[in-house]
């Protein structure tokens, strides 16, 4: 057991701190989310130039051999400037399923130019009834030839517009929420039947509703075995989950050096408000819940750990006086 | 970083386990899972038990008749330790004053008192607190004259945890009234035996006896019996202080606690089941699961930066701060799971000094005086509000 | 204490909600019940049938214009009205201003002002929160020297509520820099049309606007503009501060939040059933049910007293700070039952700026904004922080 990072992993961690510091100030954030896609170009080429949409792969996948430890420091960084390229979809979510279930043929066409930062993904899972149970999918896949059909509805799906390819979670048998009869699907971005409703969301990423009308698909588009695509999805969402909870972290302890830094310098009464006990030891539980965020580290396939982090970090955001209102004003 | 344990480390972990199952006396083990108070022999027994195995002072170097584990030997012991049922290690000899004696005192002090300290052949118990020096510790009275080869000791401490049991005291004592309170401080070892010393248990509201206040009526000690030099035992103090801080987390028990709190949970009926098929009283389980498993990994990061060298740093003090929070926590959720039968009250049961039947579950009598005793985590060791300080000046900068 | 209503104020709770049933705009109705955000016209037309009534400054005594109601009354008006979706009672007039002038105002002041509150046809806004001064209020800068029958007023506030749709700024002004900061302060009232203001809004972060900087660039102040004594503004300010207080604890409009959120916890399927049947989430709310409960007792405890004569005294900070967590948690819990599709932010359908159809249902986009919007609530009206050492010190004594 050792807490301490390699050395790989501490320049890994400074490569993405330096990222995050050049190119995420905040009113650099500010015109990255009023482009079109809401992302840039020239950062998505420079993540797959310095390998780190590849770095959770295994080298016969054509990765570079890390795993989820490198995904978090890198998502720790970029929780520290929100970072807005679609990461998560794409290369957790997305690249993680193809990893886990793709055949030889689909690891090749999808995996490695997603790895040289030529392919983007969406995951399509959500249905308005789902909430956060996984099964609960209705999104019918129906056998048409050798191939499938698709109908349905998706909600809340990251990325959608950017990506090329949209790995659809399907019910191909089985009732509702049962966990067997879930299957994956990889479908083009533009294909016939699908439509989009694009929107942004409330922290500036970029979502869609979609809509599948007899969607047609090839036998080849079916991600891993027919109706055992439940493991699979369960395993990718825990990793999603995890990387989640690292860029919470970063961003707590973005949002504390920044309320230190304003309660060091705020001055009311005559002394900065810092020198009050009250703020000081609000600070420490702020300080305090931060450290304690970063547990999920040891136990990474734990789906509790979300809501508790969700909440320090809503702690922390809950912070003191004027520190929150920069946020407020920062959209 | 790397989380996984290598297979020497699961090795060590077995061996560990072979000895408390063969060692550890089945009537102190009952009474660890039933919540019940040990007595001095259960204490004493298993320490000595430890101390022949050479595993007693598991924290200590070689060098000082230590194991020399690394960190996760250490962790790995305590986690044993505590899923066996094994007591506390009372921390006042190995914990506190041998790592005190073998870092400032001087060759004739180490050979004295550390192979008693080992073995635990001597109880030690610890003199800080005084009835006007609490979170202000260094406002402490006790004083210490000089008078040729001796000092005379006059004062008292008190909340002193089993001077009852305790062969020597090692004490805080004011050796200079004239200069700034922390720089004339002395850190003295005095015998509970010398003449003078009267010892006057501090009942608890279950009628334990944990505490005591201690008198000091001009105690006669030997110079040689000062630690450090004189004036300079707020060193001494300081550095005990940060180590008590990073044991006083208690993560293996709060493990343990999670545990015994499912169990409670399984057995206790609700509505034809059991309280365990309450989704909302075991999403509160969950809840303190997480907090402890979040607490063990913040100690481990403190251990492992400890590893690679230095002293526990300020940081250590959240520690406390959530440690204590969690056993409170405990405490209340076995509350809430035993319910109308923590009521009654049998103190027979928690001392095993009868033979009564317990009135509800066999779980339900402890629940509220461990409940109560609780209260002292969030003010014993340096109150929470003192950490949160420390933080704040030494951490936050603030 | 009796705490039944009689007949005579269950009559009076029925002729409330006619009158608003009959009274109030369907489409502000629908907007208050949807949560959206209401333009300066929506509260206008509100206000102005109350004031046609005589119930707008329904705290005030008959003396001064208002209905003189009971505190009961008071109670019923303002929980018929939040159950009724009527917009909140935009206070810097009715709660605000008016009170200070018709307590520290002239004759000429009180016939000049007073009725254009009572019949909302003047919007007012407060001119209190300088950059340099939030917590600190006393410690303001904005400059009014006088000049013969004028004032000249120079600097800045901010976080000036609704300043944009302000016709009047009520504000506290340093009319002598060489005193100590409370004896150098008097409170003006400023026409906002008068030359030298600029108002620059700030945005939040959902977008809307709410709040702004408001600049006086030597503006000119008739003295006549001056309630009460010159330097002696820190009195009106006190006064008007406790005031705020009370009203600020908001427990009809968190009575409804609580309401709001069971709907939405019905609507919500989780495994194919209700949200509200999750055990542990109906227990959150139930949770939440009771704080609101107990804080409208404390809330119709205080106003008892105030009904035996006298002011509100400092015990109303309590209720702010409890009020304000309870608007924050009723918010966090809003979001939690929304669940994902709490994330699309559609600006257009919180101003009602587009016909954009929802992205899931129609509560849903309002929970984020709302959540954000609300942790306001323990800073604004000085923060709960302050309100805490008010209790300590005026309270407690401490």
């Amino acid at each position: 057991m050792d807490l301490s990072l390699s050395d790989e992993q501490k320049q890994l961690q400074d490569a993405a701190e330096r990222f995050v510091r050049d190119k995420y100030a905040f009113e650099n954030r500010r015109k990255i989310v009023a482009t079109d896609r809401g992302w840039l170009t020239e950062n998505w080429t420079q993540m797959a130039e310095l390998g780190w949409l590849g770095m959770a792969f295994k080298e016969e996948d054509g990765g570079y051999g890390g795993g989820p430890i490198e995904t978090m420091i890198v998502m720790e960084q970029f929780g520290k400037g929100l970072v807005l390229e679609p990461f998560l979809p794409t290369v957790v979510l997305g690249g993680g399923m193809i990893a886990a279930a793709g055949s030889p043929a689909q690891k090749e066409a999808l995996l490695a130019p997603m790895i040289e930062g030529k392919k983007q993904f969406a995951f399509a899972w959500l249905e308005r009834q789902s909430r956060y149970n996984l099964a609960d999918v209705s999104l019918k896949a129906t056998k048409e030839g050798n191939g499938w059909s698709l109908s349905g509805h998706k909600g809340v799906v990251y990325n959608a517009a950017s990506a090329d390819n949209i790995i659809v979670l399907a019910r191909t048998s089985g009732g509702a929420r049962e966990e067997k009869g879930l299957s994956l699907f990889v479908v083009d971005g533009k294909a016939k039947g699908l439509t989009r409703r694009d929107y942004p969301t409330q922290d500036s990423l970029r979502a869609s509703e979609l809509t599948f009308d007899k969607v047609s698909v090839g036998a080849d588009a079916v991600l891993g075995k027919v109706d055992a695509a439940f493991p699979v999805v369960e395993e990718a969402v825990d990793r999603a989950i995890v990387a989640l909870c690292a860029e919470a972290t970063g961003c707590m302890d973005a949002i504390n050096a920044a309320t230190l830094e304003y309660i060091k310098t705020r001055k009311q009464f005559g002394v900065p408000i810092g020198k009050f006990q009250v703020l000081q030891h609000r600070m420490v539980d702020c300080f305090t819940n931060a450290q304690e965020a970063r547990w999920p580290a040891r136990d990474w396939k734990c789906s509790a750990a979300r809501s508790h982090v969700i909440r320090l970090v809503a702690d922390a955001i809950a912070l003191m006086n004027g520190g929150y209102l920069k946020l407020l004003r920062g959209r | 970083m790397d989380l996984a344990l290598k297979p020497e480390h699961k090795a060590f972990a077995d061996e560990v386990r072979a000895f408390v199952h063969k060692t550890l006396l089945p009537a102190t083990k009952a009474k660890t899972f039933a919540g019940k108070h040990y007595g001095r022999d259960d204490h004493v027994e298993w320490q000595q038990a430890l101390g022949r195995q050479g595993w007693l002072p598991y924290t200590w170097p070689k060098k000082y008749g230590g194991p020399g584990w690394d960190v996760t030997q250490r962790f790995l012991f305590e986690n044993v330790l505590a899923e066996e049922g094994a007591p506390r290690i009372i921390p006042f000899g190995v914990k506190m004053v041998g790592p005190v004696i073998y870092t400032f005192g001087n060759d004739e002090q180490k050979e004295r008192f550390l192979p008693g300290i080992r073995s635990s052949e001597v109880q030690w118990c610890q003199g800080y607190s005084e009835p006007g020096a609490g979170s202000d510790l260094a406002n402490l009275r006790t004083r210490a004259v000089r008078d040729g080869d001796h000092y005379i000791v006059n004062g008292q401490k008190t909340w002193t945890s089993f001077a009852h049991w305790a062969d020597w005291i090692f004490c805080l004592v004011r050796t200079d009234p004239d200069t700034k309170p922390q720089e004339g401080i002395s850190f003295l070892l005095l015998d509970m035996k010398t003449p003078g010393i009267t010892v006057r248990p501090i009942i608890m509201m279950d009628g334990a006896h944990h505490v005591n206040d201690v008198f000091f009526d001009n105690v006669k000690v030997p110079v040689a019996n000062r630690i450090g030099k004189e004036g300079e035992g707020w060193t001494c103090a300081k550095f005990l202080l940060a180590n008590e801080r990073l044991g006083i987390a208690e993560v293996p028990a709060s493990k343990r606690g999670v545990r015994s709190l499912r169990d409670i949970a399984r057995t206790e009926p609700q509505d034809g089941r059991t309280l365990a098929d309450d989704p909302a009283f075991v999403a509160k389980i969950a809840e303190i699961d997480l907090q402890v498993q979040a607490l063990e990994m913040s100690e481990l990061r403190a251990l492992s930066t400890m590893a690679l060298g230095g002293a526990p740093g300020p940081e250590v003090s959240t520690l406390k701060i959530r440690g204590s929070e969690i056993q409170q926590r405990l405490a209340e959720l076995a509350m809430e799971a035993v319910g109308e039968y923590a009521q009654p009250y049998q103190p027979g049961m928690l001392f095993q000094n009868t033979n009564e039947t317990p009135i509800g579950p066999d779980h339900a009598p402890p629940a509220a005086p461990r409940y109560f005793n609780m209260r002292k985590t969030s003010i014993y060791g340096g109150s929470n509000e003192i950490q949160k300080n420390i933080v704040s000046k030494m951490v936050l900068g603030l | 204490m009796d705490l039944a209503f009689t007949a005579e104020e269950q009559k009076f709770a029925d002729d409330v909600r006619a009158f608003v049933k009959a009274n109030l705009p369907a489409d502000v109705r629908d907007k208050v019940k949807n949560g959206k955000h209401l333009g300066r016209d929506d509260y206008m037309r509100w206000q102005q049938a109350l004031g046609k009534k005589g119930w707008l400054v329904y705290t005030w005594p008959k003396k001064h214009g208002g209905p003189g109601f009971t505190p009961a009354q008071r109670y019923i008006f303002e929980n018929v009205c939040a159950e009724e979706y009527a917009p909140g009672i935009i206070p810097f007039g009715t709660k605000m201003v008016g009170p200070v002038i018709y307590t520290f105002g002239n004759d000429e002041q009180k016939a000049k002002y007073l009725p254009a509150i009572r019949e909302s046809t003047v919007w007012w806004c407060q001119g209190y929160s300088e950059p340099g001064s939030g917590s600190d209020l006393a410690s303001l800068r904005t400059k009014a020297e006088k000049q013969g029958d004028h004032y000249i007023v120079n600097g800045s506030k901010t976080w000036t509520t609704m300043g944009h749709w302000a016709d009047w700024i009520f504000c506290l002004v340093r009319t002598d820099s060489k005193a100590k900061p409370q004896e150098g302060i008097s409170f003006l009232l400023i026409d906002m049309k008068t030359p030298g203001i600029t108002v620059k809004p700030i945005i939040m972060m959902d977008g809307g606007h709410e709040v702004n900087e408001v600049f006086f660039d030597n503006v000119k102040v008739p003295v006549a503009n001056l309630i009460g004594k010159e330097n002696e503004g820190w009195t009106c300010a006190k006064f008007l501060l406790a005031n705020e207080r009370l009203g600020i604890a908001a427990v009809p409009q968190s009575k409804r939040g609580v309401e709001a959120l069971k709907d939405i916890a019905r609507a919500e399927q989780e495994d194919g059933k209700p949200l509200i049947e999750n055990q542990g989430f109906a227990e959150k709310i139930a949770d939440l049910e009771i704080q609101v409960t107990a804080l409208e007792f404390t809330e119709l405890r205080v106003l008892s007293q105030m009904a035996q004569g006298g002011q509100p005294g400092p015990e109303v900070s309590g209720l702010k700070v409890r009020g304000s967590e309870i608007q924050q948690r009723i918010t966090e819990l809003t979001m939690e039952a929304v669940g994902e599709y709490a994330a699309p932010y559609l600006p257009g359908l919180l101003w009602q700026g587009t016909n954009e159809a929802p992205v899931g249902p129609e509560y849903a986009h309002l929970a984020a904004p709302r959540y954000f919007n609300t942790r306001k609530t323990t800073i604004y009206g000085g923060s709960n922080e302050i309100q805490k050492g008010i209790i300590s010190k005026m309270v407690l004594g401490l």
